[in-house]
């Protein structure tokens, strides 16, 4: 099969269960609280709903190609840079360093995919920006809390800008027998990890209990956990015959950047936590801002491409 | 539409935009009374990222209070001032001859406007909030029927320090908190201190 069939039926099976998903919670808002707000259901039809356009986004993105993956994920990671950088203290020195990271090295970051340079990409912000960015904070000649500052900045940017960019950096790789269908690689990476933590989310409200750490997410229980990256596992390794991966390589794989996703929202939750704040906007109803949609993604999206590239990349 | 009102709302769409400006009304609604919102004050557009945040009929009967040694020097910031955003212009001077900036913000009270007002009275470029200024005391004497409405002005100071020409696209939150409660004879220092205690009230913990 090619590339844009499969697209096509992956595609239609998530808008197929969507559909499905939102009449259920039609079903309950209906049973349970027709008319009467619900904190819950409503939460939860909040989600369905902003699925159904973050959905339609990747695929519009996906159709477009190449580049509209890239800009699609730039975008991405310009909101994220936006609400980590505004909940972070930061001073007046910091400010030209700020510009140099949101105008100077975010969109380097995605051209340098797009012109397919991997070598600086793989450097170019835990080498030059971590570098560059010091230099010019200290010359803004404010010493105060100088090391916090300038670690603040540069975690910024490998979060939202290094990490993420390895989803449209999946594009560039060359891949024996797998030409012309690595887009498919996105789609499952993002499928498995946002299904962890979609289905986190489910087992957790049915059968959650003892919580992991009430310290720093009141909302993720053990067997959320357990029973989301077990589910969202066998998605990945149902998931096989979009890859250039046998089954089990699929599930093992699908595994990892799962259990990675988990930490990814619960390192982002333990920041959260400190700055005193539930969200880190409100972008996306129900689910709060950008950087809470994508800090798994942010977090599994390099493992994934280094697997991708030691052991499948010629 | 006419010209200026148009220029408003493009400048307002333009800080929405920029800002992402977040209004939180923790205190109160946005209600057709006359009130003084008072912010504490980082950077120039701090007035209009609070106007921005007003819906367009509040906004319309809503007039900064802005020094006119800053916005009556220049032909351009004179429009804007006095044209776009329909300020209230005050000598802050000690030794000015014109009227006084009490009696002009009164008169806008009495007739039944709005003010945006920075009791600081001038751009803070530290931390934390300056002492206030005793005009805020003196406006609650003369026009008790104002409500006093804090609103904490989150991020806007990083986004455009002084000095900068260009802006980081930080995200914006806006606190309106609740109004002041009238102290029968309470004493000129004991009410700015409640004041300032109120604005400070609504600041994000530092760290």
């Amino acid at each position: 099969m090619n590339a844009s069939s499969d697209l096509f039926t992956v595609f239609a099976g998530i808008f197929g269960l969507l559909a499905v998903f939102s009449l259920i919670g039609a079903g309950l808002k209906w049973r349970i609280s027709p008319g009467a707000p619900h904190g819950v259901i409503d939460n939860l039809n909040a989600r369905i709903k902003a699925w159904w356009a973050m959905i339609a986004l990747i695929g519009a993105a996906i159709w477009l190609g190449k580049g509209g993956v890239i800009a699609l994920f730039a975008f991405i990671s310009f909101q994220c840079l936006r609400e980590f950088i505004s909940l972070t203290h930061t001073r007046i020195g910091d400010h030209r360093a700020l510009l140099w990271s949101f105008f100077v090295f975010l969109p380097a970051q995605y051209i340098l995919i797009g012109i397919d340079w991997y070598g600086l990409f793989s450097i170019l912000i835990p080498v030059y920006a971590f570098l560059l960015l010091p230099i010019s904070a200290s010359l803004g000649a404010d010493t105060t809390r100088f090391l916090e500052r300038a670690a603040k900045v540069q975690w910024g940017l490998m979060i939202c800008v290094y990490c993420l960019s390895h989803v449209p950096a999946l594009l560039t790789l060359d891949i024996d027998g797998y030409a012309g269908r690595n887009m498919l690689l996105i789609v499952f990476l993002v499928l498995t990890v946002q299904s962890s933590d979609v289905f986190q989310y489910v087992w957790g409200k049915l059968i959650g209990k003892r919580k992991v750490s009430p310290a720093i997410s009141p909302s993720k229980t053990v067997e959320g956990l357990v029973g989301g990256v077990l589910t969202s596992t066998a998605v990945g390794a149902a998931l096989w015959w979009i890859t250039p991966f046998t089954v089990l390589e699929a599930a093992l794989i699908a595994l990892v950047i799962n259990v990675m996703g988990f930490f990814g929202g619960f390192v982002l939750s333990a920041i959260k936590r400190d700055r005193g704040v539930k969200d880190w906007g409100s972008m996306i109803e129900g689910h709060g801002g950008m950087l809470d949609r994508v800090d798994s993604i942010s977090f599994s999206a390099p493992i994934f491409f280094h697997i991708v590239r030691y052991w499948w990349v010629a | 539409m006419s010209l200026d009102r148009l220029l408003g709302s493009l400048l307002c769409g333009f800080a929405r935009l920029l800002t992402g400006v977040r209004a939180l009304w923790l205190g109160c609604e946005p209600a057709p009374r006359t009130r003084v919102y008072f912010a504490n004050h980082r950077s120039h557009g701090d007035f209009v990222l609070i106007w921005a945040s007003l819906p367009p009929a509040l906004r319309r009967r809503t007039r900064p209070v802005a020094g006119a040694d800053y916005w009556l020097t220049t032909p351009l910031r004179r429009f804007l001032i006095e044209r776009v955003f329909n300020g209230v212009c005050i000598d802050r001077r000690p030794e000015r001859h014109g009227p006084n900036p009490v009696e002009q913000m009164g008169t806008a009270l009495a007739a039944g406007e709005s003010l945006i007002l920075f009791p600081e009275g001038t751009r803070n470029m530290g931390e934390g909030l300056l002492p206030f200024k005793s005009g805020l005391h003196h406006l609650a004497r003369a026009h008790p029927e104002a409500e006093l409405v804090p609103v904490w002005i989150e991020n806007l100071g990083r986004v455009m320090p002084k000095g900068s020409l260009i802006p980081v696209p930080l995200l914006c939150t806006l606190s309106f908190g609740p109004p002041l409660v009238p102290v029968e004879g309470e004493s000129r220092d004991a009410f700015l201190t409640r004041a300032r205690a109120a604005l400070l009230d609504l600041a994000p913990p530092t760290d």
